[in-house]
């Protein structure tokens, strides 16, 4: 334990997911000790962060303003609609340059232990863009582990009743994996190879 | 396969640790409470990514420090494969093989051990999870990729419980496109996919496990072992699967109000029968402790006739110290045309002095070679 404020920062970092207190130890350190580091720099974006980036009505990713700037974009098909569980993996499946749709974020997936269900994801915004019969494919890109497939199988059998394809993201994807670890190269192969499930 | 060479850092009482132990019987002696069955503990974490003392892996990392390392070279038919896995006290553990990243899950791929130990003797006496648990083990063992599908099964099954749990506090309208159902098609696919495994390996293993027993009570018994399956439905997968669907479908307000999973083979049992009566509850301690180390031995004999990679590691600890002579000699008969055997005894006057070839002294998380006397 160090005094007062010193052990104050690390538990704070700790605090960040990922970070374990040996680390949050070096990065507190780090802080500290490092003449170049610009401190003030640091916590100013951290309060801007917060002020300025809110979440896309639409879709859900993050946005600076009310909408995405894929969103916004004219150049985008809205007649695809890519459903992703968190942002980072829209910016996953951007680097590919293998998707020019829109995307939906669900915000997480299905997952009892984590008391996440189906009403607690942005599955009802989801059927709303849905309605008026713009989009015609919807290609669900939830991670390829339990949590995910769960998800993305309640989502095709919602969707079933409605008249649009409906695929998911082929195979190839490292099962048990997070869609955002995926390589480039693979996450492009998995979007041409997708199959349709209802 | 064989360990050339084994390093620990902060594993268990270990700060450092390095050995190389060769071909045969490799023998750690030193007192109670000196780190011998650490050392062992460490190679077969590595093939059954767990540990036969603990179910916390955060035991394993030693006190005061973050992480654990266990570094291993794997040698047979000439290669080797270094396999190193990094448990970490906080965040995820970390795996390598040959230098290369990859997920502890597929380290069974590379390295199989069966172990003795004391605990077996609960093998035959104990609750049916030790006995789920052994067969469990061993069907990984002989198909690493079972890896994914035994910890699927069980994370479906906590999912479940929970939503059943939250089924009995909120009400959830059964009518509705509700998620039980999409977890009950998980849990049946993969339930079923593990109880023909198990099957398959009970079947498999009833001659090799007779023949043990001989080797090891030096005379003949009538030797049974039979799943004891929580959904009794004919052999077909097909059928099992069907029946599985149906139990959970008439079960669901039970399952409900009880808030947990009723059926599927996290409730099998197996029953071990010797002389036509079960082991459990009708054995003596010396045909129970004859029991246990003949499912082992049957264990690694399967494991052997089947592996590309060779014979099992096999490792006995402190099991010479419970054995009266002639359960010793015959032991130490069986284990030898094994191509490593690693034994663990406080006492070195307990191990039969055939496999006293090489001896490493330990003695409060240090080891020592000792240099064999030439006569
Ligand atoms: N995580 C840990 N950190 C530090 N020490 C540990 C840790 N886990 C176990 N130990 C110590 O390791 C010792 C036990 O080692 P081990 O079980 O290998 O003994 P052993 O030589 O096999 O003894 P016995 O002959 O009694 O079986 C104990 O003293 C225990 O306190
Ligand atoms: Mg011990
Ligand atoms: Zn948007």
């Amino acid at each position: 334990m160090y005094d007062g404020i010193v052990q104050e920062l690390i538990d704070e970092l700790g605090r960040l997911p990922g970070i374990g207190p040996k680390s949050a130890q070096r990065i507190a350190f780090h802080i500290l000790q490092t003449e170049s580091f610009d401190v003030s720099r640091l916590s100013s974006v951290l309060v801007e962060v917060r002020e300025k980036v809110k979440f896309c009505e639409i879709c859900g990713n993050v946005s600076e303003e009310v909408t995405c700037g894929i969103c916004r974009d004219p150049r985008r098909d809205p007649t695809f609609i890519c459903v992703v569980e968190e942002a980072k993996d829209v910016v996953a499946i951007e680097r590919t340059r293998e998707f020019r749709g829109l995307y939906h974020v669900l915000g997480g997936a299905i997952s009892p232990i984590d008391g996440i269900g189906p009403d607690d994801l942005r599955i009802r915004q989801l059927m709303t863009r849905l309605a008026d019969g713009t989009v015609m494919e919807v290609i669900i890109a939830t991670d390829p582990n339990l949590e995910g497939e769960a998800t993305a199988t309640y989502l095709s059998r919602l969707l079933k009743t409605l008249e649009i394809k409906v695929s998911r993201l082929a195979s190839g994807l490292p099962v048990g994996g997070d869609l955002e670890y995926a390589d480039e190269v693979t996450l492009g192969r998995a979007f041409e190879g997708r199959r349709t499930v209802s | 396969m064989h360990v050339s060479s084994l390093s620990l850092r902060d594993f268990r009482n270990y700060a450092t640790a390095d050995i190389e132990p060769g071909l045969g019987s490799v023998v750690l002696v030193g007192s109670n409470g000196q780190g011998k069955t650490n050392i062992v503990e460490a190679i077969n974490f590595l093939a059954t990514l767990g540990s036969h003392r603990t179910s916390i892996d955060s035991a394993l990392i030693r006190q005061g420090s973050d992480a654990a390392i266990v570094r291993v070279n794997l040698a047979h038919d000439g290669r080797t494969i270094l396999l190193e896995a990094q448990l970490n006290r906080n965040g995820a553990n970390k795996a390598q093989v040959n230098h290369a990243n990859a997920k502890l899950r597929d380290f069974p791929r590379y390295i199989s051990t069966v172990i003795f130990a004391p605990e077996d003797l609960m093998l035959v006496r104990g609750e049916p999870s030790g006995r789920r648990k052994f067969m469990d083990d061993l069907i990984i063992q002989r198909t690493p990729r079972l890896a994914g599908v035994v910890s699927d099964y069980d994370r479906v099954l906590k999912q479940r419980n929970t939503l059943l749990k939250t089924a009995r506090v909120k009400d959830i309208d059964s009518g509705n496109l509700g998620t039980l159902d999409i977890w009950d098609e998980r849990l049946v696919a993969l339930g079923t996919e593990i109880t023909s495994e198990r099957r398959r390996l009970l079947a498999d293993l009833s001659g090799p496990l007779g023949e043990a027993y001989e080797a090891i009570a030096g005379s003949d018994h009538a030797v049974s072992i039979d799943l004891k399956p929580s959904i009794d439905a004919p052999e077909s997968a097909a059928a099992y699967a069907e029946k599985f669907k149906n139990l959970l479908e008439t079960g669901r307000v039970q399952e409900i109000e009880r808030g947990m999973t009723l059926v599927g083979p996290h409730r099998d049992d197996v029953e071990f029968g010797l002389n036509n009566l079960p082991a459990k509850g009708y054995a003596s301690h010396g045909e129970t402790w004859s029991y246990a180390l003949s499912l082992k031995l049957s264990a690694a004999r399967l494991l052997r006739s089947e592996s590309v990679l060779g014979d099992p590691i096999l490792i006995l600890d402190d099991v010479f110290a419970e054995l009266d002579s002639a359960r010793r000699e015959r032991l130490a008969e069986a284990v030898a045309d094994f191509e490593q055997t690693f034994i663990t005894a406080a006492v070195a006057e307990d191990v039969p002095p055939q496999l006293m070839t090489q001896v490493f002294h330990v003695k409060k998380g240090t080891i020592s070679y000792e240099i064999p006397a030439h006569d």
